[in-house]
């Protein structure tokens, strides 16, 4: 008997090929988007198995309404803000996330999104949208050269170095700030700074690759804004809640900051549309993940993870119960 | 008493406080574009000239310069403006800025390659439009860059550059120039002879040849049809190096995924087939366009008048 599988959004149509080959699905895509439809959805499968994504919120209220039968859920991505993990083993249900598989994918999106703010590319490619009708001299729409710049990296796990060896291509100087320092093999020259604020006067790139929640809410805020070099550049591709948006935008406006590349905001997808005004931002909508590669991998790695526990083995990422 | 130096164009405010400071500079704060009679006349009394590629210094301008200029000096790579026989039989010196722009434009090639392959061109205007809908596992799914192929036509200095950006990338690169390059240039690049054993190794094609008769239209039907299917191109180096008739073709029947551009056959006009392309990404020739760069371009020129002057030959000296 196949195990019965919940899948809560819509995904990949590889992903769900092989779901339906393994399990007993019920795929709900863009039907069951509350609350109250998903767990009537989980009960009257008698789900053992919910695949879900980022957009699917596992509070403590919903893992306690959940239905007894329910024993892994698998999120497809690697952030796990969306998932209140101790109420989930406090519970007894197994949660997991997707590591690795997006590492590559998402680092070459904050490089897409460093390089397009440094060389202006929303201004650039609005210009040719508009039929390129001027001429510039050359002191004219001059962006900022990646190459030799100093890049700080906060949080250095996977993503983040990740960025840093593209980064080391440009000839960058690394630093990074991090709870923890990294073993020299991982840091790969980069300098620690233990303290975010001492290292922001130094960074004239600043890429971001911490996990979301709240210790690290609001950590780039009008001082560490007001600490970095007057021209600065700002990427995120982690998680909007690390930003002070309303310091950003000030920080964008008064020209202090150069500019910034944002994947991710602090209301997705209803975002401050007051970034979508601004002429130094490069604005994408949280496609770090985003390639065909990637999200099949992210779906199969989550598919591995629910056919583990289903099997009564241990799940490939559990998110608790690790040292 | 400093030389007097004339400067045809305005340039960056660097540039120009340099030039202030050591010669008696004849600036262009207007920016108003200079003709050869403009050229001729501004030219009374100067020791050098700073010029620009917009301005034409043919074989009669320069043959009527007045006999105190002694150099001239291009804020560019390419001196095709500048009648070069001309100057050398009027003992005139040129100079020009070479190898400082190849990183700032290889940086354009680089994004060109993420943007076209991560469809960001297409994120960024779904977000400014306000037509974003919320994440979903399937939305502007482009290719994956990291730990594909690259090919580089042209292997000069810019080639060279986004080779060591790609690698960093974990992009395999293969190359295909007139010569293989000696190996401590070539790094980890494998070189191809054959223009159609390179095509079917290139997952991304990035162009960064010379232009002019011998590469005109390199890229036509043939060759894109080499390229595998859902291939990506970039070029940063002469739009004449595409058959824009048939990039559109393979663009609308799939066989290219998406292309990037930043210059174009017979720019500033555009083939409107491009501006309306979802699956392009389009930059106005703004390769070398870096505060850093025009900075290193205007001061590297000023070094070659500064050199001519002293009775020096100038490091960057054309003829």
């Amino acid at each position: 008997m196949p195990s019965r599988l919940i899948i809560a959004r819509p995904v990949p149509p590889a992903v769900l090929d092989r779901a339906r080959q393994e399990f007993d699905v019920r795929f709900l895509g863009d039907d069951a988007t509350s609350p109250d439809a998903l767990l009537a959805q989980l009960a009257t499968h008698e789900a053992e198995a919910l695949l879900l994504t980022g957009a699917v919120r596992l509070d403590a209220a919903m893992i306690a309404s959940l239905p007894p039968s329910l024993r892994i859920a698998g999120s497809i991505g690697v952030g796990y803000d969306h998932i209140d993990v101790a109420a989930a083993e406090a519970h007894g249900l197994m949660v997991t996330n997707t590591p690795d598989v997006l590492t590559d994918c998402t680092a070459d999106m904050a490089m897409l999104l460093l390089l397009a703010a440094c060389r202006r590319g929303y201004e650039y490619e609005a210009i040719m949208r508009a039929g390129w009708r001027q001429k510039f001299g050359m002191p004219d729409k001059l962006g900022m050269r990646v190459s030799g710049q100093t890049l700080g990296i906060v949080g250095m796990g996977r993503i983040g170095r990740a960025m840093a060896q593209r980064a080391r291509g440009f000839g960058m100087r690394i630093l990074y700030h991090n709870r923890h320092r990294l073993p020299a093999d991982l840091e790969a020259g980069a300098e620690y700074f233990p303290t975010l604020h001492a290292m922001l006067p130094q960074c004239r790139c600043l890429s971001l690759h911490a996990p979301g929640g709240a210790a690290s809410e609001n950590l780039i805020d009008a001082a560490a804004l007001a600490l970095l070099p007057e021209g600065a550049v700002l990427v995120n591709v982690a998680r909007g809640t690390l930003v002070d948006e309303e310091a950003l935008l000030a920080a964008l406006t008064s020209g202090r900051l150069f500019a910034a590349g944002l994947d991710v905001f602090r209301n997705e997808p209803a975002f401050d549309r007051r970034f979508a005004a601004l002429p130094n931002v490069f604005l994408t909508p949280h496609m770090g993940s985003a390639t065909v590669e990637t999200r099949d991998a992210m779906g199969f790695r989550a598919l591995d993870n629910i056919a583990a526990v289903c099997a009564g083995r241990p799940a490939v990422d559990p998110l608790w119960g690790v040292a | 008493m400093k030389p007097v130096l004339l400067v045809t164009r305005r340039l960056p405010a660097a540039v120009e406080a340099r030039a202030t400071r050591d010669y008696d500079a004849r600036l262009n704060a207007a920016d108003a574009p200079r003709s050869p009679a403009d050229i001729l006349r501004l030219a009374e009394g100067v020791d050098a000239i700073l010029c620009c590629p917009a301005d034409r210094l043919d074989a009669a301008t320069i043959g009527q310069l007045p006999a105190r200029v002694r150099a001239i000096a291009t804020f560019s790579v390419g001196y095709e403006h500048i009648a070069l026989e001309a100057a050398r039989a009027r003992g005139i010196v040129v100079c020009n800025t070479p190898d400082v722009l190849s990183t700032a434009t290889a940086e354009i090639a680089m994004l060109l390659i993420l943007a076209a392959c991560r469809r960001g061109g297409e994120g960024e205007r779904m977000v400014r439009a306000g037509q974003w809908g919320g994440w979903t596992p399937t939305q502007l799914l482009g290719t994956q860059v990291s730990s594909r192929r690259l090919g580089i036509f042209g292997m000069g200095r810019i080639g060279r550059e986004l080779a060591r950006m790609a690698g960093a990338f974990g992009l395999a690169v293969h190359y295909h120039n007139r010569r293989p390059l000696p190996p401590e240039l070539a790094r980890d690049a494998r070189y191809h002879a054959d223009d159609a054993a390179f095509l079917a190794e290139c997952d991304i094609l990035a162009l960064t040849a010379p232009g002019g008769a011998e590469t005109r239209h390199w890229l036509d039907a043939r060759r894109l049809a080499l390229l595998a299917r859902g291939a990506v191109v970039v070029n940063v180096a002469r739009g004449s190096l595409i058959d824009d008739a048939a990039m559109l073709a393979a663009l609308h029947s799939g066989h290219i995924a998406a292309v990037g551009l930043d210059v174009y056959d017979g720019e500033p006009a555009v083939n409107p087939g491009y501006l309306a392309l979802e699956r392009a990404v389009l930059l106005p020739h703004l390769g070398s366009a870096t505060v850093e760069t025009r900075d290193a371009m205007g001061f590297l020129a000023l070094d070659g008048i500064d050199a001519v002057l002293a009775g020096r030959t100038p490091a960057n000296l054309v003829v």
